[in-house]
């Protein structure tokens, strides 16, 4: 599941970038930039998460090599030196994953990893970055306390952390929902589901603090049978369900409470829904509140940057990109930015660019993203929710009603940790 | 109250249902192999493969859509023969009165390089299959509405438990295979054809694995890796009835399907724990299970 991909492509490339004038503005390559790329390839999480982060990175990376991206992005590569991906499975025992990090590092002296899917991963990986000093990006990983729990130095993640996403969720809520008294909630038993719930659950406390939470369910991951879950929440009073599931639990989850209308009785706030939509397409539950962990797919702004992601990614898998895909472009292109600001004096080290990464802000396809929690190392963007519906007329998706949140209304303030905020009362939110 | 017992019932029901086709097959290979059969999960898995491959076939035919099911089973079954005679007849026939750890680890590897002919095969998208479950429709009991594909599963698991009951105890097949569940030597030297009741057993079984995977299917996103989770489920229901009986993985399958459903209704955060709790409780005063049969001395 290793591959150093388009070497043969990347060397010719350069000979056609040292000889066309239409290159001529792009300084010499003077040597390749390797990036470990983990996401997962294979397992359950391959399918909605792994395989669309990997080829985010592929279709970008190939972008990129290309000098092909818009400005500010359109120098070739990461400053001028064109990457080299070496794509690494992060299935298997967090042991694994570890190993495989070192390997990265001390075997393939790659100049940057850029990866993880698993909030368990990113927590075991991060000491060890720091330990080889190694410049890591986490992509998808959603965990707060990877910047909460120590301050860090070689470690960066672009996408905003998960709090965002349940604040945000809770928000859309109670705009939406003005008359409810009560919400259930199924999330998956480990830490994403759990501090994916407490997040909801606090964001609640503070917005609409006579609302109760009825039902609460942490089913095993990847249990995949639910009959027993959805029986407990047609006996529930409630009017919404929370849920974080995602790629086979969340669509099991869909098939089987359709099957037995529990949609009809309560609304479904999915908050990874984007990721699935396209594969449930008319199955996904009309009205059911949606987000994208960010403003990505169709949550994200009408911008140029985000219709030409689009468009190389739809063009290539004849699907159009997904959050994770986002995230994963998000990723690499602030490390891009990060890169270039530290080779002003030729290649940069882990150090120099480290630094360089600190606080920068930039536009991606999800949105204006702004380094500003994790003392500059943690990203902050806008986020978006908005409400589905199957439109039968173009065999399509929709996200209508979307209602934008500014990144600092649904994120902590720098410096303090995202629970205490939002038992706190979430204070210093801004929210227009 | 009522409302939460009857739920609890019939979600219990179904759930052991669900166990008890996955773990049949298990179970049946173990009574008479003494083999602790790791691929089973590749046979789950390749059954609900190839039932969402059916699925996606039939879709695109005009044929009734009560078929769909009868075709995707089929479909699956097909598979699971085909699989059970190559992996029986290519690879375990060479390891048989090898050391039982040795075999486990040749099932094991099996495993594990089917999980990778899955990719290689299906690709590492996911796939679905749910048109027979909406096609089945629902049933309304008071607040509680059922899937009526729920109610056709266990209709299954029952017809699967009286069919294995009558089959091994009226049938010649069923009485040689007791036979060679109670003593290989002992009906070796009466004469019966051990061979071939090892080959067609674990045939056998593997058609149940694919059953298994084919009628969870319409439930499921069939996706990499859903046959690892159906190993440990199933290896419990069956160490909670007896390794190697039939009767002890429905009576295992139902204990656990009614604790697990009485968990998730009433105290939900014992669900993760409550079917190995079972287990662990069953194994500390049965430690061969609840079924287990009498061993023969031997000289």
């Amino acid at each position: 599941m290793q591959s150093y991909a388009r070497i043969p492509v990347a060397l010719a490339a350069i000979a056609v970038a040292s000889s066309g004038p239409a290159q001529a503005q792009q300084p010499a390559a003077s040597a390749l930039v390797k990036l470990g790329i983990v996401s997962f390839l294979t397992g359950p999480a391959a399918s909605p998460f792994g395989i669309p982060g990997r080829n985010g990175a592929e279709i970008v990376i190939e972008a990129l090599n290309a000098g092909k991206a818009p400005a500010p992005f359109n120098q070739v590569g990461l400053g001028g030196s064109k990457i080299e991906a070496k794509y690494v499975d992060e299935a298997g025992t967090v042991a694994n994953v570890v190993t495989e990090f070192r390997n990265l590092v001390q075997r393939d002296q790659v100049d940057a990893v850029v990866g993880y899917v698993s909030s368990g991963s990113c927590l075991a990986v991060a000491p060890v970055a720091e330990e080889l000093k190694a410049l890591t990006v986490f992509y998808d990983c959603g965990t707060p306390r990877i910047f909460e729990e120590k301050p860090r130095s070689y470690v960066f993640r672009v996408s905003p952390h998960a709090t965002m996403d349940n604040v945000a969720a809770a928000r859309y809520l109670v705009a939406k929902k003005k008359n409810l008294t009560s919400f259930s909630g199924i999330n998956q038993n480990y830490a994403w589901g759990q501090d994916s719930w407490r997040d909801f659950v606090g964001a609640m406390k503070v917005l609409a603090p006579k609302v109760e939470a009825d039902k609460v369910l942490f089913p095993k991951l990847f249990v995949g049978e639910y009959g027993a879950e959805v029986s407990t929440l047609l006996t529930s009073k409630a009017q919404a369900l929370h849920t974080s599931f995602y790629d086979g639990d969340l669509e099991a989850f869909v098939y089987q409470e359709q099957a037995r209308g529990l949609d009809k009785r309560m609304t479904m706030i999915m908050t990874t829904g984007e990721a699935a939509i396209w594969r449930l397409r008319d199955k996904m539950p009309e009205g059911t509140i949606i987000g994208g962990r960010g403003a990505n797919g169709p949550l994200a702004r009408d911008t140029e940057i985000k219709k030409w992601f689009e468009k190389i990614y739809t063009d290539r898998y004849n699907l159009p990109p997904t959050y994770p895909a986002y995230q994963m472009a998000q990723s690499l292109l602030g490390l891009k930015i990060a890169y270039e600001k530290a080779a002003k004096d030729g290649k940069p080290n882990a150090d120099a660019i480290a630094a360089a990464f600190k606080g920068i802000e930039f536009e991606g396809p999800a949105g204006h993203v702004k380094m500003a929690l994790g003392d500059g190392h943690q990203g902050i963007t806008e986020t978006a929710y908005g409400t589905y519906r199957f439109n039968k007329q173009k065999q399509m998706p929709e996200i209508v009603d979307i209602i934008r949140y500014p990144a600092e209304c649904v994120n902590p303030p720098p410096g303090v940790e995202a629970d205490k905020w939002i038992a706190d009362g979430m204070k210093g939110a801004k929210c227009n | 109250m009522l409302l939460t017992l009857s739920a609890i019932l019939t979600d219990g029901l179904v759930y052991a249902a669900y166990l008890f086709i996955v773990a049949i097959g298990l179970t049946l290979i173990f009574g008479v192999m003494k083999i602790l059969n790791v691929t089973h999960g590749s046979f789950y898995a390749f059954g609900a493969y190839g039932a969402a491959t059916a699925v996606g076939i039939y879709a695109n035919s005009n044929l009734p859509a009560a078929l769909g099911f009868l075709f995707m089973v089929a479909f699956a079954m097909a598979i699971g023969l085909v699989m059970g005679a190559v992996l029986e007849r290519g690879i375990l026939r060479l390891v048989y009165g090898r050391d039982e750890v040795v075999v486990v680890l040749v099932t094991y590897a099996v495993f594990l390089i089917l999980e990778d002919v899955i990719v290689l095969i299906w690709g590492p998208g996911s796939y679905a299959a749910y048109q027979p479950m909406v096609a089945a429709g629902n049933t309304e009991l008071g607040d509680l509405v059922l899937s009526n594909y729920d109610l056709i599963l266990v209709a299954l698991a029952a017809a699967l438990a009286g069919l294995a009951y009558w089959a091994l105890k009226y049938t010649r097949y069923g009485r040689l295979l007791t036979t060679v569940i109670f003593d290989r030597e002992t009906a070796a030297a009466f004469g019966i054809n051990v061979t071939l009741v090892y080959t067609a057993t674990f045939i056998i079984g593997a058609m149940l694995g694919a059953l298994g995977g084919a009628v969870m299917a319409p439930k499921i996103s069939v996706t990499l890796g859903i046959g690892v989770e159906v190993i440990v489920l199933a290896f419990a229901v069956v160490a909670i009835g007896g390794m190697g009986s039939i009767e002890g993985a429905l009576i295992g399958a139902l204990v656990v399907g009614i604790c697990r459903a009485a968990a998730v209704h009433l105290v939900p955060q014992l669900e993760l724990f409550v079917i190995y709790g079972v287990m662990a409780l069953v194994l500390v005063v049965r430690p061969y299970g609840l079924f287990v049969r009498a061993q023969p001395r031997k000289i």
